[in-house]
């Protein structure tokens, strides 16, 4: 049985996501494969997106199929006016598959219900992004070996950053993950995240302090604090240097910790990590790329 | 004074009692008495010892199932419903707040899809006791004092 659509992370089982990594690693091996041969996958990007979208575009040009779309509102007829309903409606009428990012949260579920071809979310505002999680999770599976046992250190926004709040539900099916929040108490983990973690018994310790803490961590996953989500602009004038990764910080971490970033990086992670082994963003970028070949594959029943 | 006084009495029909008064007309709404052409009566601003001020209707010949009076649970969650035959109350009940809240509540998140095209809003109760929803759509909670009737 196939899922039909991915719309958040929550929607694939432990083993979805177990398949999908080991698609991944095929695809990895063998990215060109003619399984998308004579299909229309249509791109629907109502926001502008340089990652997502390239890696999706590539990912279906590497598996044979053909891609329609846009690439943001502005040539569409979104600015006609024209509801996300009709556009969806036309638009499963002509492709096998659709890839949606669009501004307004919870517009890839709507569209999912309207649509009457498979719909993949590439992000519907600040709700979710759950190709990103499974490209995290793919990251960490190809560099620590499994997604069980994995001491995660999230760091930075964790109040908004939809991933970290995916990330945190995905790991939460593996075996005996540990979580360390790093992040102003402006930016803390919402409450409900915590209390999901109380109700399945998994450990997890709240830091403001970023510093040798990091020695026991597995994976380090950076985001941006962001000036805009500060509401007194002196409290962001005080944090906004303490959450930057600088080399000088992984003296003392494990020889196979990896540094881990969804991109794009303004000033959190210093350019003096990007020459040491540990810093492994531009490479799960690159991930990104077999592993919506495989959600493609696994959600068209390719494979 | 005897509030049987204050809102006349029905032969056959239910009485609706203890909704809090300032939700007497969200009440209506919801279970469309707006449109019912059977004779209705409500007073509001009645002392309660338990609430301060409530509200009471009564409805004639109308006898609710419990899916579609559970609708005002979340407005009126101390609501009692009395079913009335030959002017004897018949059967007290109490509303039950549903597991799913379909096209009642607005989500309180302005980024919502549902705050943007003509959708039915779907909520999953994750909390009765402060009330929680989960917007299907959006998935983000709409807390009890967010709650605002569609």
């Amino acid at each position: 049985m196939y899922p039909k659509n991915l719309i958040s992370i929550t929607d694939f089982s432990k083993d979805d996501y177990l398949k999908i990594m080991k698609l991944a690693a095929e695809f990895e091996k063998e990215p060109n494969q003619d399984l998308l041969k004579g299909k229309v996958v249509a791109s629907l990007f109502f926001e502008p997106s340089t990652r997502t979208r390239l890696s999706f575009e590539t990912a279906v040009t590497r598996l044979g199929g053909k891609i329609i779309g846009f690439t943001d509102s502005s040539s569409s007829s979104v600015t006609k006016g024209e509801t996300l309903h009709d556009t969806i409606r036309m638009v499963s009428n002509y492709a096998d598959m659709i890839v949606m990012r669009h501004p307004l949260e919870g517009s890839a579920r709507y569209a999912s219900q309207i649509s009457g071809v498979p719909v993949i979310n590439a992000g519907d505002g600040a709700n979710q992004h759950p190709t990103q999680t499974l490209l995290d999770m793919y990251s960490i599976t190809k560099t620590q070996g499994s997604l069980d046992n994995i001491n995660i250190f999230l760091v930075g926004d964790l109040k908004y950053g939809r991933t970290v709040h995916s990330l945190l539900q995905a790991l939460s099916v593996f075996e005996n993950p540990i979580f360390n929040f790093v992040a102003p108490p402006e930016l803390a983990m919402p409450t409900e995240y915590k209390r999901f973690l109380d109700r399945k018994g998994i450990r997890y310790f709240e830091h403001t302090e970023f510093n040798d803490i990091i020695s026991e961590a597995d994976i380090i996953y950076m985001t941006r604090v962001q000036k805009e989500r500060f509401n007194d602009p002196i409290e962001y004038e005080k944090v906004k240097n303490i959450y930057i990764l600088k080399n000088s910080m992984l003296e003392n971490t494990k020889p196979t910790m990896k540094i881990l970033h969804p991109l794009p990086r303004v000033n959190e992670i210093h350019s003096d990590v990007d020459s040491n082994p540990k810093a492994y963003y531009f490479t799960q970028a690159l991930n990104g790329m077999y592993t919506r070949e495989a959600i493609i594959s696994h959600i068209m029943g390719l494979k | 004074m005897d509030k049987a006084l204050q809102v006349s009495a029905i032969k056959d029909g239910t009485v609706i009692d203890h909704i809090p008064a300032e939700r007497l007309f969200d009440v209506i709404t919801i279970l469309e008495l707006d449109s019912c052409k059977e004779m209705i009566t409500f007073g509001t601003n009645l002392d309660s010892k338990r609430m301060g001020k409530k509200a009471i209707i009564k409805v004639a010949n109308r006898f609710f199932q419990g899916q579609e009076i559970n609708k005002i649970a979340l407005i009126a969650p101390h609501a009692k419903l009395n079913t009335i035959k030959n002017y004897h109350v018949v059967e007290k009940r109490v509303v039950e707040i549903p597991e799913e809240i379909i096209n009642i509540v607005k989500c309180f998140n302005p980024k919502c899809i549902t705050n943007h095209e003509t959708i039915t809003t779907r909520f999953n109760v994750v909390s009765k006791k402060p009330i929680e929803l989960r917007c299907m759509y959006c998935e983000k909670i709409t807390a009890e004092k967010q709650i605002v009737i569609k």
